[in-house]
């Protein structure tokens, strides 16, 4: 009886293990922790230390990459790994877990907490309050539930959704798009309103599908949802979120063009990539860290734009996009940027 | 708008609706063979997700999809035998073992797809094979018989299963283990071998289910990229009443109406999204009430066998 129950605990216990060490990698070095002083920040005589609890890999091409990313520029900006020390936790789509996590982070003493999800959001409301002398960061949203040492950041992912719309109905032969999206909320909504917009604004006829399929990771529910649109005869496909891998596949057997959103996936089917809407967060990421050498942990809303630079539109180079049509593309750039074009999202 | 009750969309919820279906049957037609046998195998989901990285890193590497899918095979079958030993030699709570072997399947898969591949790549899948004559029947040929090859081995793999498990002497000893394992042990029917059998033949069939998505279906592989897919396996043999046909059964009624709700909301058929992807749950769950207090299952299902008793 003994032994039986040793190498269940055994099996489980490894199990464990290795589910830490893909999912949720543990901050491995872990410094003695050291009180902040913010007189010492500018000598940077200790890193900078930011944390990062993310729902999905740090190379999903979506959502958790194109805040990683982000991370790495401003570490770069900063003078590398002396000036600013960068920990994760990926795959945290246990929200539980995730709350631990931030927990642990706040506890060592790390300088920024960044809980990279909305679904994070009433853990960090809960936690927030016992480190004060720590700045938490979370997004997309625009709520720092009023405590000073939150930042939130939020996406405007309707502007790029507009100019990909744009772009989508220009370059559609049968009239009819398709939409893959995960669930409707936050910057996945916004983006899709803002690509349903752009579209009708080019073809007042045009026919936009929108599917939802209820869940940020079933990419087999994604890839079918694609098929249901290629059947209805779409010939133009976009979608938002981790999921979409299985749909840039059936895009690409199909011939269907492609629209990404949140980072470039054009690597994942170069022939039919036509644009996609980049985050980069290291506009938000570099006024939060501003403050926080002041000596304000938070408080701020920041929200990334075609104005600020946080959105960028990145072009598949290997698809030849007429000039006329590229020409329509920058021309709903400028007019967003200078206001001429409202982009509405109620 | 594309009509509602047009040969597009009946073809599209019946095509969409075999392909969702292909991970489920592998999955779960292995699973029927270690519950009938007496054995809870939970750990279906890590299987498959082990499976679905060892075919995609193969096939990715060697460019052979046939390598990939022995490799999953492979990898499922060992887990399948870490699985067996453990419940059967070790008699250890099935449940907990098999939630075990998931988490070790999660985490496994993660690990060695940062390791391997680090980012997301893809792969040329099996393509669509038609079947000669059948796939130019009309409607029906479109339907059943343009898929790629894992699809059809699904199917058939539901009568083959059915075969074995009520005309051989093998499904007579895998039966008879799991409705009374002292008797058959007193006939000479060694418990602990059809055990390790059925449980590395479901781990054999869980791997295939994972290829079947990572380079058949899907032509990725994501990290948790099953998303739970394999627990849905294990609630659709209680659905099938232990039965290859009741678990087809399942499967497709549970795939076509998930794919019959992407075509609501492309149909512009005004539900909400949030109802509409409940919908393949909701309707499962109400007919699993309706018709499982009908069949009983294996009497020893997830009850350890001890000879020294």
């Amino acid at each position: 009886m003994n032994k039986k129950n040793l190498l269940v605990v055994l099996v489980l216990a490894l199990a464990l293990v290795l589910s830490a060490c893909g999912g949720a990698a543990a901050p491995e070095e872990v410094m003695e922790e050291k009180p902040m002083e913010e007189e010492a920040m500018d000598e940077m005589a200790e890193p900078f230390k930011v944390a990062i609890i993310m729902p999905s890999s740090i190379t999903d091409l979506a959502f958790s990459q194109s805040m990683f990313d982000a991370l790495l520029a401003v570490q770069e900006e900063m003078g590398g790994e002396k000036a600013m020390e960068i920990v994760y936790s990926e795959g945290m789509f246990v929200v539980d877990d995730a709350a631990a996590a931030i927990r642990d982070y706040a506890s060592e003493g790390f300088n920024l907490v960044i809980a990279h999800g909305s679904q994070y959001g009433s853990s960090l409301q809960e936690i927030a309050p016992d480190f004060p002398e720590t700045s938490f960061a979370w997004g997309t949203t625009l709520n720092t539930f009023d405590m000073d040492n939150i930042f939130a950041y939020e996406a405007d992912a309707h502007e790029g959704g507009y100019v990909n719309g744009v772009i989508a109905a220009s370059l559609s032969e049968t009239g009819v798009i398709g939409v893959v999206g995960p669930i409707e909320a936050g910057d996945a909504a916004l983006y899709v309103k803002g690509f349903v917009a752009g579209a009708e604004a080019t073809n007042p006829d045009i026919t936009v599908n929108v599917n939802w399929i209820g869940s940020f990771s079933d990419v087999a529910l994604a890839s079918e949802a694609a098929n249901t649109h290629v059947a209805a005869g779409a010939d133009v496909l976009t979608g938002t979120a981790q999921m979409v891998v299985g749909a840039v596949g059936v895009a690409e057997e199909n011939g269907a063009l492609w629209f990404g959103t949140q980072a470039s996936q054009t690597s994942l089917a170069p022939d039919v990539v036509v644009a996609n809407q980049v985050y980069d967060w290291s506009v938000a990421l570099d006024e939060m860290l501003a403050l926080i050498a002041e000596g304000t942990y938070g408080g701020e809303a920041y929200t990334i734009t075609l104005e600020n630079g946080g959105l960028l539109m990145d072009y598949n180079g290997g698809y030849e996009l007429p000039e006329d049509v590229k020409a329509a593309a920058d021309a709903a750039v400028a007019g967003i940027i200078d206001g001429s074009i409202v982009v509405p999202v109620e | 708008m594309t009509e509602v009750f047009s040969a597009t969309v009946i073809i599209g919820i019946l095509t969409s609706g075999i392909r969702l279906a292909t991970p489920y049957l592998y999955a779960a037609i292995g699973e029927t063979f270690g519950q009938r046998s007496g054995v809870l195998n939970l750990g279906v989901d890590g299987q498959m997700l082990l499976g679905a990285f060892a075919a995609f890193y193969v096939a990715f590497t060697t460019e052979n999809l046939w390598l990939g899918l022995l490799a999953a095979m492979i990898v499922g079958a060992l887990m399948g035998l870490g699985m067996a030993y453990v419940t059967v030699n070790l008699h250890a709570e099935q449940g907990i073992s098999g939630i075990g072997f998931y988490l070790f399947g999660l985490g496994m898969s993660e690990l060695l797809f940062k390791m391997l591949l680090g980012t997301v790549e893809t792969v040329k899948g099996f393509p669509i094979t038609p079947v000669p004559l059948l796939s130019k029947i009309p409607v029906i040929g479109e339907i059943f018989f343009q898929q790629n090859i894992l699809v059809y081995g699904a199917f058939l793999l539901v009568p083959i299963a059915w075969f074995i498990l009520n005309k051989t002497t093998l499904g007579l000893k895998i039966r008879s283990v799991g409705e009374n394992p002292e008797a058959a042990d007193s006939l000479g029917v060694s418990v602990a071998r059809v055990r390790y059998f059925t449980i590395i033949l479901g781990g054999t069939l869980s791997g295939l289910a994972g290829a079947s998505m990572s380079i058949a279906l899907l032509n990725v592989f994501q990290q948790n990229m099953t998303s739970g897919l394999g627990f849905i396996a294990v609630a659709l043999v209680y659905f099938g009443a232990w039965r290859a046909w009741g678990v087809l059964a399942g499967a497709l009624l549970f795939s076509m109406v998930n794919s019959m709700q992407l075509w609501m909301q492309v149909l512009n058929i005004p539900i909400p999204s949030d109802i509409a992807v409940m919908l393949p749950y909701i309707l499962t769950i109400i007919v699993l009430v309706a018709t499982v207090s009908r069949v009983r299952a294996p009497s020893a299902l997830t009850k350890p066998f001890d000879r020294g008793h």
